[in-house]
């Protein structure tokens, strides 16, 4: 589904990204971890296609087709979601105006006819309550004036809506106190399937307890040093990120 | 001629029309002719305000409240006032109205077009008609007592010329306690193929504790050659009156407005005015809203989107002239191509407007790297005890929100549409007239996402 082989990407002429190889199945969820100033957050934006990044190297598949040659609305259509660490407020758009132009414009890629106003509105309301999400804040503008945990709720329920087949979420759980965080990954666990796949970007143990990862991987200075199984998660929280830097180094 | 009678006192501050038009010599045959049959005082008056006109003379680029809009390229060419209304239109009104409901007046060239003015059912009082034949010849006493008594010849060298020169335009009369349900809607159009100059003159008077709501819509027809549109609209609001005055102006590229709107309030009133221009080579807009009686509530709003090399100028002027008024003000414009936008917002506050609040807010979008907006807040407060502020925001549009939308799927022009719609509608939402408030959202969108040149 996702093949990341060698990438490497930099930010205004600083080389962040120093080959990255990640290979994503049908159905994975794959964890990023790693300390601040790894490239955990470069990496989602590097993917969902942000055009602050300059990618130098290495290349991208998803689904068989180059990622980097796609604007980031194709990507979209093309089943790439990213669930950003920071949402954007975005005053006088309405969360359902843009969702179903969304949807129809993903439609209209695949050939489709727009979604029936009753199928659009049969979604919203079966996707909010994945969310624990009331009507009233599928109607207010894109997160304007939310609460951390709402934006965040927010992108799940953005997710459930749109059927992505590849969910990026960069950090959800930053920002999120325990019960937000216990209905977001709830939300993400009910969209868990064989079909769509998760790359989950956190900085924190604390997420995995309930988004349980098939794959962990330690991101540090712009490369995958370490991966393996869950495992690896509770060995970070436990040593803590200095163990890995040491071993880096001494490598 | 007029080029040579020109005294200039104001030295490089203004300057003389130019050879292209022999104003005196016109000015001579109006009176002689299209103005004989008008009382005397009218007459005097005129003749004042054209000698005012030329002692001011067009205001140069030195002249601090036209600074920002070349008014020598706009007067180079050759034009001639309009002296009849003489004109033919074969199109229906209703293709040209924004509001099916509306009561009609309207102009062509500045002079009242009888056959698409619909007659209506009015309240007892009312009158709804025309300068030259409804207030000249049966309401003369209340044209004598209101024309120039908000907008004076001595503030502005177009009121001058306008004084001097206007033929028609919109006439309504609103008496005391009444409340006029359907809104009037002041239609002017522009058309011809040859260089005019064109002065409507607008007087609305609304009596104590009366309602009325206006709608002036300036469109054009197949004008060929540049037509600039003097008009002046005076807007008396007397004691607990409440006046909605919406300007759209929607013109094609050869049309050049210079508008002034100048409104006096008594105690107790409001008045909410929003100006719409959505397309036009050059526009002036002058706002002058004096606040002179107690409690007074005030709303100037604005949107333009500009294009090309269209120019938008903006000038608000709020007097607060009295206390424990308020008066509220929000411009907006999306400026692409090598357009330039100017907003200029003075608000006074004399030393006796004690509570007063005035706040003042101009925000615009720069869509390319060659759209210019000068914006100049400019507050004069002579009291102490009073809440003003004022903010302008110049920006492109948010990268971070284009991106959030393009990463859901959204194609960049359905993206950048919808977050222009968005910083749009805080404007649009402020209209009290649903029938208007919905033609302009949809104007608004199809300015909006077509990127067209307007030609019409």
């Amino acid at each position: 589904m996702l093949s990341i082989k060698n990438l490497h990407a930099s930010v205004e002429g600083k080389e962040i990204l120093k080959g990255i190889d990640l290979e994503v199945k049908p159905g994975q969820v794959h964890a990023i971890m790693g300390p601040n100033g790894s490239g955990k957050s470069t990496l989602s934006s590097v993917l969902a296609g942000r055009e602050d990044y300059e990618v130098t190297d290495g290349q991208v598949k998803f689904n068989g087709k180059d990622l980097l040659d796609m604007s980031p609305e194709d990507r979209a259509r093309e089943g790439l979601f990213l669930a950003f660490q920071y949402p954007v407020e975005i005053p006088g758009v309405s969360n359902i105006n843009f969702l179903k132009t969304a949807i129809n414009e993903i439609r209209a890629y695949k050939g489709l006819p727009p979604m029936e106003a009753k199928d659009f509105l049969k979604r919203v309301k079966e996707k909010q309550a994945l969310v624990e999400m009331t009507g009233n804040l599928a109607n207010r503008s894109v997160n304007e004036g939310f609460s951390g945990g709402e934006k965040k709720r927010n992108e799940i329920f953005q997710l459930a809506m749109l059927e992505p087949t590849l969910a990026i979420l960069d950090e959800t759980d930053s920002g999120l106190d325990i019960d937000a965080l216990r209905i977001v990954a709830n939300g993400v666990n009910k969209l868990r399937s064989k079909e769509r796949s998760f790359v989950v970007i956190t900085h924190y143990q604390r997420l995995l307890e309930y988004i349980v990862p098939d794959f962990v991987h330690v991101l540090y200075n712009g490369r995958i040093v370490k991966s393996g199984t869950k495992e690896l998660a509770l060995e970070l929280e436990e040593k803590g990120y200095d163990w890995i830097k040491k071993e880096f180094v001494e490598v | 001629m007029l080029k040579t009678s020109v005294k200039n006192k104001t030295g490089t501050n203004s300057f003389p029309l130019g050879e292209g038009w022999d104003g005196a010599t016109e000015f001579q045959t109006l009176l002689g002719k299209t103005f004989a049959a008008e009382p005397a005082w009218l007459k005097e008056k005129r003749k004042a305000a054209f000698d005012e006109f030329l002692r001011k003379g067009v205001p140069g680029r030195k002249s601090e409240t036209y600074k920002y809009s070349d008014l020598k390229k706009i007067f180079s060419g050759k034009f001639t006032a309009v002296h009849n209304g003489q004109h033919k239109l074969d199109i229906a009104i209703n293709k040209i109205s924004v509001s099916k409901d509306s009561i009609k007046l309207v102009f062509v060239n500045g002079w009242l077009y009888k056959e698409s003015s619909l007659s209506a059912e009015l309240p007892k009082g009312v009158v709804v008609g025309s300068m030259a034949a409804d207030a000249l010849f049966l309401q003369q006493n209340i044209l004598e007592k209101n024309l120039s008594s908000t907008a004076s010849t001595e503030k502005d060298a177009f009121i001058a010329l306008n004084t001097a020169l206007w033929c028609d335009g919109a006439f309504v009369y609103v008496p005391d306690n009444i409340t006029l349900e359907k809104a009037i809607e002041i239609i002017h159009i522009c058309t011809g193929n040859e260089e005019l100059l064109v002065n409507p003159r607008h007087l609305i008077v609304a009596g104590k504790n009366s309602r009325v709501q206006v709608i002036e819509h300036s469109v054009s027809l197949d004008t060929q050659k540049q037509v600039i549109v003097n008009s002046v609209a005076e807007v008396k609001v007397a004691g607990n009156a409440h006046v909605n005055y919406y300007k759209v102006q929607d013109t094609n590229k050869n049309i050049v407005h210079l508008h002034g709107t100048y409104a006096a309030q008594e105690q107790r009133s409001v008045f909410d005015t929003c100006t719409f221009t959505l397309g036009s080579d050059w526009v002036r807009n002058n706002l002058s809203i004096a606040l002179n009686g107690e409690f007074c509530e005030s709303h100037l709003n604005g949107l333009f989107i500009t294009n090309g090399s269209e120019h938008v100028d903006n000038h608000t002027q709020v007097w607060h002239n009295m206390p424990d008024c308020q008066s509220n003000q929000l411009y907006k414009g999306v400026l692409d191509g090598r357009s330039t936008g100017v907003f200029n917002g003075m608000i006074y506050v004399a030393r006796d407007a004690q509570k007063t609040n005035a706040y003042q807010s101009s925000k615009n979008i720069l869509m390319s790297d060659d759209a210019t907006i000068n914006t100049k807040p400019q507050l004069e407060i002579y009291a102490d005890d009073v809440k003003c502020s004022h903010g302008s925001t110049t920006g492109a549009l948010n990268e971070d929100a284009m991106f959030y939308l393009r990463a859901r799927g959204l194609g960049e022009e359905s993206a950048r549409a919808l977050l222009l719609l968005a910083f749009a509608n805080d404007v649009l939402e402020t209209i009290r007239i649903e029938e208007l408030k919905e033609y302009l959202k949809g104007l608004v969108e199809k300015r909006l996402t077509i990127n067209n040149d307007r030609t019409q």
